[in-house]
């Protein structure tokens, strides 16, 4: 059985710079993948790849088997393949209900309905219990742009969670949101993905969210994968420790204690 | 819709349309002539509402206009609603064409290709002989089922035409605001990377606008040919696009209902003014727009928002 995601060969040069290169990983159904590495490591780059965001200079990128090379951000949605950003991408001006209900008509219903109402009261009432998965249904009301970053953000993730993409990748999930709200929105999103079955990588910085949430690691270092393996064993690789971490770690230590550890506790 | 605002609606179409055929005929004509504009600023304004804003609506007003009078005068055709088809239809498949080119630009380079279409055709029509150059031709009145009704009659079939079509598709358009295509307009002018990894095509949705704008200034531009009883290229002319871009900003985004009652106050303050200030109207129209943008950036209509507490539309 082919993986969910593979990319072969991969890489993308910016005139003389060379972001990302010989990426070669493999991702099957229900993984949760860390993606770590300094700024400029290349995370994002490999993230706007694999999402059609950007077309790599050179290598193939496989989904379900199926190459996804020269395939827009729409046809690579629509191949199963689901996205937040480090910096949510909704519609600003409406409300979180506008941008729940927006995202169901495409990713669900996938009929650019011409007279049928947006708001009857069956999808208000699907979309809602939606919002109440991600704990942000006290905001329906409210206009996305007045909203704090971890709505925000999970709304970002919420709304491209609809279309039960098998692959769903995640740029800095936790970036701008208050260090006591980290764990609870990763809670939040990771019960909502794992409900899914969706494999999943999220590009991170901090490595307590990393080692809690992430089964196995990708750790970036000039533009390439310099390891790949189960989480644990990644963070203590000590070249990692050097040059993608910058620090020394114990994993002894009971802040890098994993979910599972807290969940046994 | 409720049934008891479709009947709201039904009793305020009857007596919009009662009030007009009572009103004097030069007020009746230019009532008619504002219902007209008011159909094609309704399809800029759902335009606007996706984030564009053409400056080339005169284009299929035009081209509206010139078939309504090419079918009248020579073909003998003057069924009013074999006119109205035979006009939308045209300008439909034009805007087809043009918009597999035009959808794919945004902001100012749309407005500026929107233009520059409208002004071909008017330097094609300034330099056609058969269509009367920059005279352009007179249009026969018009019939409905068999019945030709004379001079005075024509103005009045067309002024219920008008109002007919201005209730009928203010309603649909009202309904396809609120469904899911109307919001993608709103989706594409926020955001149109989320729309698009959300599955959404935003060429199809601003082809499919485009295309809807067009038919409804072809309308607009059939009814202005069939009361005033005349087309000349001017219709084309940039200025006349601009005129709808200035009834769009007066009456705002916020509803249907905006972009007929601004095309009405807009008439009514353009006629006011040439008759008062005969030489200087323009400017009188100047600073009304001024004062629109200054004092209510997102138009008239944000009255009606602030009324009903609503937060006003932003502009575009």
């Amino acid at each position: 059985m082919s993986a969910l995601l593979k990319t072969v060969n991969l890489e993308r040069t910016f005139g003389a710079v060379i972001a990302a290169t010989d990426i070669n990983i493999e991702i099957n159904s229900g993984e949760i993948v860390g993606v770590i590495g300094s700024n400029g490591a290349g995370k994002t780059t490999f993230i706007n790849m694999v999402t059609g965001y950007i077309q790599p200079s050179d290598g193939d990128i496989l989904v379900r088997g199926k190459s996804i090379i020269g395939k827009s951000p729409r046809e690579v949605s629509l191949a199963g393949v689901g996205r937040s950003f480090q910096i949510a991408q909704l519609f600003q001006e409406l409300t979180v209900l506008d941008n729940i209900l927006i995202a169901h008509g495409f990713s669900v219903d996938r009929k650019l309905n011409f007279l049928k109402p947006l708001r009857s009261a069956d999808k208000v009432g699907k979309v809602r219990s939606v919002l109440r998965e991600y704990e942000i249904e006290e905001y329906a009301n409210e206009v996305v742009s007045t909203l704090p970053q971890g709505v925000r953000k999970l709304l970002d993730i919420a709304m491209a969670m609809l279309s039960k993409p098998g692959l769903m990748l995640l740029d800095e999930p936790t970036s701008g949101v208050a260090v006591e709200d980290k764990f609870l929105l990763m809670d939040t999103v990771m019960a909502a993905i794992r409900k899914s079955n969706a494999a999943t990588l999220f590009v991170e910085h901090d490595m307590e969210v990393v080692l809690r949430y992430a089964d196995r690691v990708l750790a970036f270092y000039d533009g390439r994968v310099l390891a790949d393996g189960p989480t644990q064993k990644v963070l203590s690789d000590p070249k990692v420790q050097e040059l993608v971490v910058g620090h020394h770690l114990d994993l002894s230590d009971v802040k890098y204690a994993t979910k599972k550890d807290s969940d046994h506790a | 819709m409720s049934k008891r605002s479709l009947a709201l609606l039904l009793i305020l179409g009857v007596a919009t349309l009662v009030g007009g055929l009572l009103l004097p005929n030069w007020m009746s004509y230019l009532f008619t002539i504002a219902m007209g504009k008011g159909l094609v600023v309704l399809g800029l304004v759902l335009l606007m509402r996706a984030g564009l804003v053409s400056f080339g609506q005169g284009l299929y007003y035009c081209l509206g206009a010139y078939v309504a009078g090419m079918l009248t005068q020579f073909a003998e055709v003057t069924d009013v609603l074999l006119i109205l088809l035979a006009s939308v239809s045209f300008s439909v498949v034009i805007a087809a064409i043009i918009g597999l080119l035009l959808c794919r630009y945004r902001e100012i380079f749309f407005a500026m290709f929107s233009m520059a279409f409208s002004m071909i055709l008017y330097g094609l029509l300034v330099r056609n002989q058969v269509l009367g150059s920059t005279d352009g031709f007179n249009v026969a009145n018009p019939s409905l089922l068999g019945w030709a009704p004379g001079p005075e009659g024509a103005s009045n079939l067309v002024l219920a035409v008008a109002v007919l079509l201005v209730f009928t598709l203010g309603i649909l358009a009202w309904r396809y605001l609120k469904s899911l295509s109307g919001y993608a307009g709103e989706a594409v002018r926020e955001n149109e990377i989320r729309l698009e990894y959300l599955g959404g095509s935003v060429f199809k949705i601003i082809y499919v606008k485009y295309i809807i704008a067009a038919g409804l200034a072809a309308i607009g531009g059939t009814v202005t040919a069939l009361v005033s009883g005349h087309v000349d290229p001017e219709m084309a002319y940039w200025t006349t696009s601009g005129e709808f871009v200035f009834i769009a900003l007066m009456g705002g985004t916020g509803h249907v209902a905006a972009p007929i009652i601004a095309a009405v106050l807009f008439e009514s303050l353009r006629t006011y003014a040439s008759a008062v200030a005969p030489y200087t109207w323009q400017m009188i129209l100047g600073f009304a727009l001024l004062a629109i943008i200054l004092f209510l950036p997102s138009g008239l209509w944000s009255l009606v928002e602030r009324f009903q507490n609503k937060k006003p539309r932003k502009a575009p």
